[in-house]
Formats: structure tokens, C-alpha cells, sequence
């Protein structure tokens, strides 16, 4: 176990030496020139040679991308060019608001996804159980921008339920986590139901019919514990997929996490913070995926680290 | 002989008149909402248009304008006088005024503000504009001290500069030359752009990184009565479209990124919402350059064609009517600007003729660059199809906006549409739109002049205007630089297209002029002057 779990974090570090290497590539073959931007357009060539000096942009592409990774050693993620601050300032700023609204839409997707999977597994093959399917495949596919504008215009707009995007309170929180929740909640629906009928067809329910128990504890009290199993472990490896869907939630909602940074920087071609929240969103998912390993046989016995 | 220009007297006079109107009320907070966070409210650093007008209200300069308009006015100057040769400014420094923490403004502040901007060390992209101050050279390249400023006594402050420069005072009312305390400014080090300490109308008393600013009003402002607003909150990280949903239900005062395009005709189609939209000219012109070094634009009567065959009234419509056709380089609202002059009629016939004339009856074939956001694109394609009209074939290169800057700063495209990169100016004064993009200095290798047009009689006639540093003589000297831009029209290097209108929408509740919201240096709005009614 000790020894998965070693060789395990090996790993992540060579996955997240990876990230860095390939994020440092692409942003070093842009076309942009940070240089230019920070010198502005009344700048001499001479004011351009100087400031790419200073910030060490005329070094080879492999002293620059070690001395970052020197620095990334010591926990120093740069400064942004454009805001003159610390990267990891800002997103230890923005952190919080990130991680409040990925637990609430975790639980968002959870009680929609589970309870419309258990449904769907009840009804297998009817048309109720078509209905779900489908439109749990919509929500998969349904544009995370398209969705959060629909509900920010129908609840806050039209109705005036919850406060037009914005951070602070719990209703400011509604929204945006309802949104990644009812996206996030088809692939909860299918593993749900899929797993549900598994268990549905086990020995251990028939059992519990045979002595006689109301179909409401059996689907309640045995099934719905069993089948959810699988889907719990699912989590660990749904942050990578939050990840994505924050960046579009957060800038619709005005929701100050590190995918609003992420979006804001990338429009800037702030280097730096690219490249922070993109390490930061790579460690997060390799500790998600990580986590979800170490669940599992604990889930399940049948399952052997090794 | 030395003139006495301006007296505080005069200037508080001058000050007073746009807010006759009506009496501003004391009071209240205002909230501007915004997409991005602000990048930096250092004054030395700060060069987009967001944090521009914030750095505006937290700093002051030695000159300043009267609010909403394009004439210069003393700032932290009281006065200030303008030896004969033009060479050396001398200014005296108003007296009392104190910075945010208390220390009063001295003039030796303001000769390290102005070394802090050129020394290499501070990396502001403002350093180009000092290069007329004596010894900026040596300072711009070592970061040793400019020979060029000093302080002789507490309240005075000499400049000496290398050539005679009109627009030097212009250049005092800039950002990049505010005045900042330096103890703080070492104390805080690179976080002085979110630690800001000025004597401007307002200081920063909150920064969530992410969610807002708050300005509240400076009580000892050196302006009497001014600001009107207690406060005024900046809230970012509202998408526009979300932002302008907000102020149609009252929660937002002023979304600072405009109307969304998506939205602009349906706003302006509603009279109710149309009223709170105050329209304005801005300091800008779309153009087309033409590579006047190669062919087949190395002929002017080419690029007379195709200043003749743009229909600019159609180009305006693909953009919903947020612009005015442009005549000639310099936008309306600049002086300098010639009111007369028509511009090249739109005449297809004409452009025919001129085009067989010089050799190409059947048209030719070229290339039209431009940057890949919208409305960019479908403005090249209505260029497109108005070239095709007159045989020209051009072919569009859609591309990111650094590839577009890298080729027309290399002179490798024949035809450049330069919406989403140029040109605003800097400062209200015609030079400003000569120098880098038409001038010359600017027709090199990476330079602004992308149609590499170089002309030296135009160049000397610009060197002229500017050296009339008299202003009792600016008349002569706008007429002179009206003079150059008739030049490069005759020559037509470009096919000016457009001069985009500025939209603020406010609340109703907001006060003061209208010019406010459409303020020329301060986008968008001067937060120093506007008030809320009730």
C-alpha cells in the first residue's frame, strides 16, 4: 500500500513536470510578445531590448523554462507581466471562491444525478426512463455558456429569485453551482442507473424480496447504498472536468475564482498566470484522481492496489 | 522676456462653466462594473483604457484638462512659464497640496516621478513619450538621473528639453508623468500599483482581488467641493452582457465595457433605455494602409482608386452605426481637424478610371490583413467586396493581432484593415497621429507606419508645427498640422474608413454634463466631476 502510494505520487510529479513542460512550449511559440505588451507602443527597440533583459525573455527556451522551474521548486510561480503582482497571490486570493463553488456543485450534481439514475433504473425500458436518458445526455452536451445564461436570465432576470452573478452570499451561490450541478449530472444519471440495475439483479436483493421487505426499504436501504459505491469514486476524476467548466461559469456569473482568472489572462496573454492556474488546475486533478485510487478498494475489497 | 500663461484664477473660471447647467449634489456611491480585473493603478505602469481614468482620479499631474473637454489646464502647476526659445518650462507648484498620507506634494516629488517613468528599472511603457527632456537618452538607457529636470526650490520645477516640443504639456497632463510620493513608492516596491498613494479627488480605501475597488472621496482635495460622489465602487468580473442586464435593473451605475454589440440595437431601438446612453466622438480612426514601397501601391493613383471605391456609409452599418465615416486621418473631435475637407467621394467610376490610368484596367490581385476578432473580419469582407467592384481582387488574412502588428511592422502586406489595434491617441493633440503611424521615424523595420509611407517635406512641415510652442500661436500651429494631413491625403497612403462613437449608458440617477460621460482622456467617464442626482 505504502509503496502504491509512493510510487503513485512519483508519478504525479512526472505528470505535473509534464503539464509545466508542455504549457511552457505552447506559450513560448505564441505569437504575442509579453515584451511589447509590458513596453507599450511608444516604446523604442532599445526600451524593448532592455525590458526582455531584465526578465531574462532573451535567455534559450530551455534556461528560461528551467529557471522557472527552479523558482516553481521554491513555490515561486512568477509575476504576472501585466499586473505587476505575484501569481500566487492571486490565485491563493481566488482559491476559496474556486473551491466553495466546486463542493456545492458537487453536491448539486450528486443529488440531481443520483436521484434521476435511481428513477431511470426503476423504470428501465419505459418511456420515463427514456426521457431521463436523453435528456441526461442533453445536459453532457448542452454548452456550459448557453445554460448559465438561460438560468441567470429566467431566475435572476425574469424572476428576480437570486442576485445577477456576484460572490458573497449563499444565494449568489445558487446559480452558478446549479449550473455546473445540471451539467455535470447526465454522467452521474448513467453510472447511477447502470449500476443501480446491477445491483437490482444481485442475489442480496432477491434475498431481501424473499424475506419479505417493502420495495421502498429494498431500493432504499439496500440498493441505493450498493450502487452508489462506484459513483462516489467517480468525483476524484470529475475535477478535471469542473476545471474546465468553471472557467465559462465563473466569467458568466462574475464568480471571482482562478477560472475567471485563467479566462481574464488568456485574453490578456498574461504568461504567468497562464501558466500558474494551469499548473494549479493539473495538481488538483492529479490529487482528484489520486484520491479516487486510494477509495476505491476501500469501496470495494475486490479491488488490490499494487 | 518670459509669459506668464495661465493663472489658477483663470483656470478655476474656466472650471466652473460646463457645471453651470445644473447644481452638483454632494454624496453617494456610484458602481462601474468591469469584465477584467484592473490590471494596476501604478500611474508609471497603468497603459489600458480601464485603469487609465481610475489613475486619473488617485494621481495628479503638473497639467490636467477641464473636465470633458480637450483643453489643457494647470494641475498640481499653479502657473507656469514658457522661456523664448521654447526650451525651458518652468513651473510653480501649487501650494498646501497633500498626498493621500498626509505628506505635502514638494517639487523634488516631481522630478522623481519623471526620473522613476524613464528609468529602464521602472519598465513603463510611457518612457517614448519624455524623449524630448534633455538627457533622456542617457537616463532611458543607464536609469541615471535626467539632466533635464530639477527643483530648484520646494515649489518649483525646471524643465530643459533638447528641441522645442508643443506637446510637451500635453505630455505633463499624461498618466505616465503624475506626481507619487517616493517613500511609499520604495516602501511598497512592485506593489505600489495595488497600494496607490496620489493627491488625486479620491483614494483607494479597498482591493478584493477579483471582486472590487472602492474609491472613497479625498476630504482635502486641493479642488474645493470636488469630488462630488463619496464614493464610487468598481466591480469587475462582470461579463458585459451580465453587466448590462444589471443596470436595466438598477444595480449598476455605469457598465464600464459599454453595450455589448449583441445588445446595441436593442438598446438604442428602446427609447426608454436610448435616453440613458450618452453618445460621444473618441480620439480614434480605422483605416486601411496601403504599402506605398511596392506594387501596385507604389502608384498614388492605386490608393486614390481605393479611397474612392470604400463605401465607408455601408462599412459604418456592419458595425450598427457605432462610428462616423472618416474624411482623413485625424478624427473629429481632435484639433487640428480640417471641417471642410470631404474626403474622397465614394465613386466607382471614378476609381475605374484612375485605376486604368495607372496601368491596371483589369485590377490586380493583393492582400488584405487583419486581426481575427470580430467585427474585424466582416468589416474586411464588406472592403472586399468594394475592391472587387473596381477589379481588385484582395484576398483576406484573417490572423491574431500580434501577426498582423509583426507583418505590417515588417512591410510585408500590401493592404492592412487596422481595426483592433490602431490608432487611439494618447493625448488630444493632432501630433499624436503623425509620428509613429505616418511620419517617417515610425516607416521602419517593427515601426507603427505600415503603409512605410515616408515623406520629408510633410515631415519637416510637422517638425515646424511642432516646435510653435507659443501658445498664443497655437492657431498658427493646429493650421500647420491641418496642413500635413491634407498633404498625406493628396499622397494617400491610407483609406481613412471610420471614426468609431463612444456609447456610455448610465442610470438615470447620474448628474452632470453629458461631455463627462463622453470625456476624451477619461473612459468612461470622469469619475471627478459626475454625480448622483437624488
Amino acid at each position: 500500500m505504502l509503496a502504491y502510494i509512493l510510487r503513485r505520487l512519483v508519478m504525479s510529479a512526472l505528470i505535473l513536470l509534464g503539464v509545466s513542460f508542455i504549457t511552457f512550449v505552447l506559450l513560448y511559440v505564441l505569437p504575442a510578445d509579453p515584451v511589447r505588451q509590458i513596453a507599450g507602443r511608444s516604446a523604442t527597440p532599445e526600451t524593448v531590448e532592455s525590458i526582455r533583459r531584465q526578465l531574462g525573455l532573451d535567455q534559450p527556451f530551455i534556461v528560461q523554462y528551467g529557471r522557472y522551474l527552479w523558482n516553481l521548486l521554491q513555490g515561486d510561480l512568477g509575476r504576472s507581466y501585466l499586473q505587476k503582482t505575484e501569481v500566487a497571490v492571486l490565485i491563493s486570493a481566488r482559491l476559496p471562491a474556486t473551491l466553495l463553488l466546486m463542493l456545492a456543485a458537487i453536491v448539486c450534481e450528486l443529488v440531481i444525478g443520483l436521484t434521476l439514475g435511481v428513477i431511470a433504473a426503476l423504470y428501465r425500458g419505459r418511456a420515463l426512463d427514456n426521457v431521463l436518458m436523453l435528456s441526461s445526455f442533453v445536459t453532457v452536451s448542452a454548452p456550459q455558456f448557453v445554460v448559465a445564461l438561460l438560468l441567470l436570465y429566467v431566475f435572476a432576470v425574469q424572476l428576480g429569485w437570486f442576485p445577477i452573478g456576484g460572490y458573497g452570499t449563499f444565494a449568489h451561490l445558487v446559480l452558478p453551482a446549479l449550473t455546473l450541478g445540471i451539467l455535470g449530472s447526465g454522467w452521474y444519471a448513467r453510472i447511477m442507473r447502470s449500476s443501480m440495475l446491477d445491483v437490482l439483479r444481485a442475489d442480496f436483493i432477491r434475498t431481501a424480496r424473499a424475506k419479505g421487505l417493502g420495495r421502498g426499504r429494498i431500493i432504499l436501504g439496500h440498493a441505493v447504498p450498493n450502487a452508489i459505491l462506484p459513483v462516489i469514486a467517480m468525483i476524484g476524476i470529475d475535477i478535471g472536468i469542473f476545471m474546465s467548466g468553471i472557467v465559462v461559469v465563473e466569467s458568466v456569473f462574475g464568480w471571482p475564482g482562478i477560472g475567471q482568472l485563467a479566462w481574464q489572462a488568456i485574453q490578456r496573454v498574461d504568461i504567468p498566470i497562464i501558466m500558474g492556474v494551469t499548473l494549479v488546475s493539473a495538481f488538483a486533478i492529479v490529487i482528484g484522481n489520486l484520491i479516487a485510487d486510494l477509495i476505491s478498494p476501500l469501496i470495494d475489497p475486490r479491488i488490490k492496489l499494487r | 522676456m518670459k509669459k506668464l500663461i495661465l493663472s489658477t484664477a483663470l483656470a478655476a473660471m474656466m472650471a466652473i462653466s460646463p457645471a453651470l447647467a445644473e447644481t452638483p449634489i454632494p454624496g453617494g456611491n456610484m458602481i462601474v462594473t468591469y469584465k477584467d480585473d484592473v490590471a494596476t493603478l501604478d500611474p508609471a505602469i497603468g497603459y489600458d483604457w480601464q485603469n487609465w481614468s481610475m489613475i486619473k482620479s488617485v494621481f495628479d499631474g503638473l497639467m490636467d484638462y477641464e473636465p470633458g473637454t480637450t483643453v489643457l489646464r494647470p494641475g498640481l502647476a499653479e502657473s507656469y512659464t514658457i522661456s523664448d526659445d521654447g526650451l525651458t518650462y518652468t513651473f510653480k507648484l501649487r501650494p498646501g497640496v497633500k498626498f493621500h498620507n498626509g505628506r505635502e506634494m514638494v517639487a523634488e516629488d516631481v522630478v522623481y516621478s519623471i526620473n522613476r517613468v524613464v528609468n529602464p528599472a521602472t519598465q513603463s511603457p510611457g518612457q517614448g513619450f519624455f524623449g524630448m527632456i534633455e538627457g533622456f537618452d542617457a537616463s532611458a538607457a543607464d536609469g541615471s538621473a535626467l539632466s533635464g529636470v530639477s527643483a530648484p526650490d520646494a515649489s518649483t520645477v525646471v524643465f530643459k528639453l533638447s528641441r522645442p516640443d508643443a506637446t510637451f504639456l500635453h505630455v505633463m497632463a499624461l498618466n505616465f508623468s503624475y506626481v507619487v510620493p517616493k517613500e511609499v513608492v520604495e516602501a511598497e516596491g512592485a506593489d505600489f500599483g495595488k497600494k496607490p498613494v496620489g493627491t488625486g479627488a479620491f483614494s483607494l480605501t479597498e482591493w478584493t482581488l477579483g471582486q472590487r475597488l472602492v474609491f472613497t472621496k479625498n476630504p482635502d482635495y486641493w479642488i474645493a467641493g470636488v469630488p462630488y460622489l463619496d464614493s464610487f465602487t468598481v466591480e469587475v468580473g462582470q461579463e458585459p452582457v451580465v453587466a448590462l442586464l444589471r443596470a436595466q435593473n438598477g444595480e449598476v451605475d455605469i457598465p464600464g465595457d459599454g453595450i455589448p454589440p449583441a445588445k446595441f440595437t436593442e438598446v438604442m431601438g428602446d427609447p426608454a433605455q436610448a435616453a440613458n446612453v450618452v453618445e460621444g466622438g473618441q480620439l480614434h480612426t480605422g483605416y486601411i494602409t496601403m504599402n506605398v514601397t511596392a506594387a501596385p501601391f507604389d502608384k498614388v493613383e492605386v490608393r486614390r482608386a481605393v479611397n474612392m471605391a470604400i463605401n465607408k456609409d455601408r462599412i459604418v452599418q456592419v458595425i450598427n452605426g457605432r462610428a462616423v465615416p472618416a474624411t482623413q486621418p485625424l478624427p473629429p473631435s481632435m484639433p487640428g481637424y480640417t471641417k471642410d475637407y470631404a474626403g474622397y467621394a465614394y465613386d466607382i467610376d471614378a476609381a475605374k478610371a484612375l485605376l486604368a490610368g495607372a496601368g491596371y484596367p483589369d485590377g490586380f490581385e493583393t492582400e488584405l490583413y487583419v486581426m481575427n476578432t470580430d467585427p474585424n473580419p466582416r468589416i474586411a469582407q464588406a472592403i472586399q467586396q468594394d475592391l472587387k467592384a473596381i477589379g481588385i481582387t484582395a484576398n483576406i488574412r484573417s490572423l491574431a493581432q500580434a501577426n498582423v502588428i509583426e507583418a505590417g511592422g515588417a512591410g510585408t502586406a500590401p493592404m492592412i484593415w487596422s481595426g483592433g489595434m490602431a490608432w487611439i491617441a494618447d493625448f488630444p493633440d493632432p501630433s499624436n497621429f503623425y509620428g509613429p503611424i505616418l511620419g517617417c521615424g515610425g516607416a521602419v523595420e517593427g515601426g507603427w507606419n505600415w503603409s512605410k509611407y515616408c515623406n520629408a517635406d510633410l515631415d519637416a512641415l510637422a517638425a515646424k508645427a511642432d516646435s510653435t510652442v507659443d501658445p498664443a500661436r497655437a492657431d498658427e500651429r493646429l493650421k500647420l498640422w491641418s496642413d500635413v494631413y491634407m498633404g498625406v491625403m493628396e499622397d494617400a497612403p491610407w483609406a481613412p474608413v471610420f471614426n468609431e462613437q463612444r456609447f456610455t449608458l448610465k442610470s438615470p440617477r447620474m448628474g452632470g454634463a453629458d461631455a463627462l460621460y463622453v470625456d476624451p482622456v477619461s473612459i468612461p467617464v470622469n469619475y471627478d466631476y459626475v454625480y448622483i442626482k437624488e
